[in-house]
């Protein structure tokens, strides 16, 4: 294993050129081995990247960060969607990951930006957060907005309603919802986490940019 | 010593006997004085616990359902603050936001089919009419409050201003 160099051992050209050899001459193992050992590396590979994704699709792995578990978790404990009549729960990845996979990729890749901001210390403080609030909160709105509240949806679906078991103002309102074309997102707002300081100002800013985007 | 013991099992078994009733009988009485002492400590004054002792749990009261109806509650008189005939569990009102607003503040009451707040919650204390609740106005809950038909605290003849005509 000498390269052109007369060294020894392999450089970094000559480890290239292995690889390049390795991937581009086929085996002297036999096809059956290869689909074998293929299938399974197949299922620990894919497997085990599920896995660890869904490790981090937990409400343990989300308070892990003092920014989560200080601030928006605490407000959470108090809400119906913490705890309730039928004992049902949601917890963050409920509302906050996709449920399907390729929604769920993406934001698993958007996430990095919170790991940034995380070891950044944007957020790292009470007052730091407090400042952000309204920001943050307009980008959760505004994903709700376009993916037509696709999280809440999972489990509050406009057809799986009955609406005469509703309260009369929100069956009425629910109803003028579908025709409308509401999504969940409008009218329910600050329902899992304590609403920032000028927070309507700052939905009915995010609306209009939206509606103009749409628009052209 | 052990053929002593095993000469006299029956005698010592009653000696064992004996000494733990009499341990058993002197705990109850003590406890019984310190009870009555305790009592007499009190000036036969009884707390908001009642019979119950210290250390056992008070049977909770049954907690009243609130009352919800389509369209609003009657008024008792002219000025009675309207009163609020939904759910407000876990509405958020303090110094960042109020959830209220969100459908009884104009212009949304028009989006939301809600009554309006009143005009007179927009003047602040000099008078001066404000684009948005006054500060004074902001608390609703100080006025305008749930309803659940429970029995009254204070047993009286209450009647409406209508009622009383």
């Amino acid at each position: 294993m000498s390269d052109k160099n007369g060294k020894s051992g392999p450089g970094v050209r000559g480890r290239v050129v292995q690889l390049w050899k390795f991937i581009s001459r086929p085996s002297t193992a036999a096809l059956g081995t290869l689909l074998a050992v293929g299938f399974v590396a197949g299922i620990v590979f894919w497997g085990g990247f599920n896995w660890s994704m869904e490790m981090t699709n937990s409400q343990t792995f989300c308070i892990t960060c003092h920014e989560m578990e200080q601030n928006v978790f605490r407000e959470y404990r108090e809400t119906i969607h913490f705890s309730n009549r039928t004992g049902v729960r949601a917890t963050c990845p409920d509302c906050h990951v996709p449920k399907t996979w390729i929604h769920k990729v993406a934001r698993k890749i958007r996430a990095t930006g919170e790991l940034f901001h995380h070891f950044a210390g944007t957020i790292e403080t009470r007052d730091k957060f407090e400042a952000k609030r309204v920001q943050l909160a307009t980008n959760v709105w505004r994903e709700m907005k376009e993916t037509d509240s696709r999280e809440c949806r999972n489990c509050h679906n406009f057809d799986f309603m009955d609406y005469t078991l509703q309260e009369s103002r929100a069956s009425r309102r629910h109803q003028q919802g579908i025709e409308e074309g509401r999504t969940c997102i409008d009218c329910h707002k600050g329902i899992a986490h304590t609403l920032p300081d000028a927070a309507f100002e700052a939905w009915n800013t995010m609306e209009a940019a939206l509606r103009t985007e749409a628009g052209g | 010593m052990y053929k002593i013991i095993r000469r006299y099992s029956k005698l010592t078994a009653l000696g064992v006997l004996a000494v733990l009733s009499l341990v058993t009988v002197t705990a109850l009485s003590l406890h019984g004085t310190e009870k009555a002492m305790a009592q007499q400590a009190a000036g036969g004054v009884q707390s908001l616990r009642g019979e119950t002792d210290i250390p056992d749990d008070n049977i909770a009261p049954v907690l009243p359902r609130q009352d919800t109806q389509a369209g609003s509650f009657e008024r008792a008189y002219r000025q009675q603050p309207p009163l609020i005939p939904h759910k407000i569990d876990g509405y958020q009102i303090d110094r960042a936001a109020n959830q209220c607003m969100l459908c009884h503040d104009w212009p949304y009451n028009v989006d939301q089919g809600a009554p309006k707040i009143s005009e007179t919650h927009y003047v602040n204390r000099d008078g001066v009419a404000l684009d948005e609740v006054s500060p004074r106005r902001w608390f609703c809950t100080q006025c305008h409050v749930p309803q659940s038909n429970a029995r009254e605290l204070v047993k009286n003849d209450f009647k409406s201003a209508v009622d009383l005509e």
